[in-house]
């Protein structure tokens, strides 16, 4: 049975109905158009999901659509748009923090989570946190080295 | 990788989720963290999903006379930034940093992970070493089993059909107990390849049974005597690996002042 849900995706309210076996990453990427987040190992592990519901990170392939009703969501496109992140893209870009671009998505989510709840952060604190998102290109150095820059405000 | 089709339910009160679970093939949903990936991989594929989240009074942490009181639906994000949890239950403060990523630590919940009963998860070997408590109900009464009986074996409880953990209570760190938490893991977030939760003279390991392994501390001879001869091996680790490890985490803690 299908069930009808209105929840704010990227500012914007929309209401529709879905199969409860739907996730919330399909829902948005098949359903709302908004195909920024990416479905990677779809089992929680990769992180190439990631999302922002109610104002926290979460994987996108673990939580059902029907989950989200009356929550806020925010993905990459949204952050994108209102400049939340345009710190962290330019610094993505300038040190080569993606290669095939397939984890940037949710790197750049978790990334924002951490510079959002975490004053200055140390290197370490940056790898844990980004702990949960794969990147099979960079080698990760690179990524680390994007979101120091941000956190050292030296931009 | 998609799930199979199921009826969703989400109940606003007790009374109501207790009906739906009359269901044997229905299957309770909290933070999901662990159910969905099974869904998705087809390893369960339940009639009826009952999502807890939106009962009353199942979240939140309380300070009661002798012990630290966790709702079930409490998240693992809620546990780590909880002062009252740093203060009183030590060892669950060490371990909840271990469980999972930021981004499945804002949705999966303490019930969850206690119910599911994961062999290599953190809160139920953490449970049975501080001696605690969980608060089951059904839809007629309310019951309270001892952690060190609560788990039965692999994924298995004492939960059974139409009850809902509801709580766990964890006694209060004394001045002077001993609270280690130690584990090993390829990636930092990951389910440990070995672990232990040491509290005074209760050690407990994680990922080497198929549930909690509870030693009494001896000298650390003795106590590494008890370890389980021939741990189960994982997909990377051998047996005789595992049992190195955890002979390994055992003299840490030891070492630990």
């Amino acid at each position: 049975m299908e069930h009808s849900i209105t929840l704010v995706v990227n500012g914007t309210k929309v209401s529709r109905q879905v199969e409860p076996r739907e996730h919330l990453i399909d829902f948005l990427r098949e359903k709302i158009g908004l195909t920024g987040s990416h479905a990677g190992c779809e089992h929680g592990v990769c992180g190439a999901c990631t999302l922002r519901v109610d104002g926290q990170i979460v994987r996108g392939c673990l939580m059902l659509a029907v989950q989200a009703n009356g929550c806020r969501v925010d993905t990459v496109e949204g952050l994108s748009d209102s400049k939340e992140i345009a710190k962290l893209q330019k610094a993505f870009h300038e040190h080569n923090a993606l290669q095939c671009g397939f984890c940037t998505p949710g790197m750049l989510l978790a990334a924002q989570d951490l510079i959002l709840q975490s004053e200055k952060p140390t290197r370490e604190e940056i790898r844990n946190h980004i702990s949960g998102n794969y990147c099979r290109c960079t080698g990760y150095q690179a990524i680390v080295d994007a979101i120091e820059e941000v956190v050292n405000g030296s931009r | 990788m998609k799930a199979a089709a199921f009826a969703y339910l989400k109940p606003a009160s007790l009374p109501e989720a207790f009906a739906a679970l009359v269901n044997p093939h229905a299957k309770v949903l909290a933070g999901g963290q662990s159910l969905i990936p099974a869904l998705n991989m087809r390893l369960s594929s339940p009639e009826l999903l009952v999502d807890i989240t939106g009962l009353p009074d199942l979240a939140g942490i309380s300070l009661q006379a002798h012990s630290i009181k966790i709702g079930a639906l409490t998240t693992h994000a809620q546990i780590e930034a909880c002062e009252l949890v740093r203060k009183h239950v030590p060892l669950l403060a060490q371990a909840v940093r271990h469980v999972a990523h930021a981004a499945i630590r804002n949705r999966g919940t303490i019930g969850g992970s206690l119910a599911l009963a994961d062999p290599a998860a953190e809160y139920p070997a953490c449970a049975v070493a501080l001696d605690s408590v969980l608060v089951i109900r059904n839809k007629a009464t309310e019951r309270r089993v001892k952690a060190e009986r609560f788990f039965k074996g692999l994924f298995e409880t004492d939960l059974k059909q139409g009850e809902l953990l509801v709580a766990v209570e964890f006694p209060l760190a004394k001045a002077g107990d001993k609270s280690v938490f130690l584990e090993l893991t390829r990636r930092h977030g990951d389910y440990a390849i070995v672990g232990l939760a040491a509290h005074n003279e209760r050690m407990v390991f994680l990922g080497l049974d198929s549930k909690p392994v509870l030693l009494q501390k001896k000298t650390l001879r003795q106590t590494k005597d008890q370890l389980p001869r021939n741990p189960p091996a994982d997909l990377y680790h051998s047996s005789a690996t595992k049992r190195h490890l955890a002979g390994v985490l055992l003299e840490r803690a030891w070492n630990t002042p």
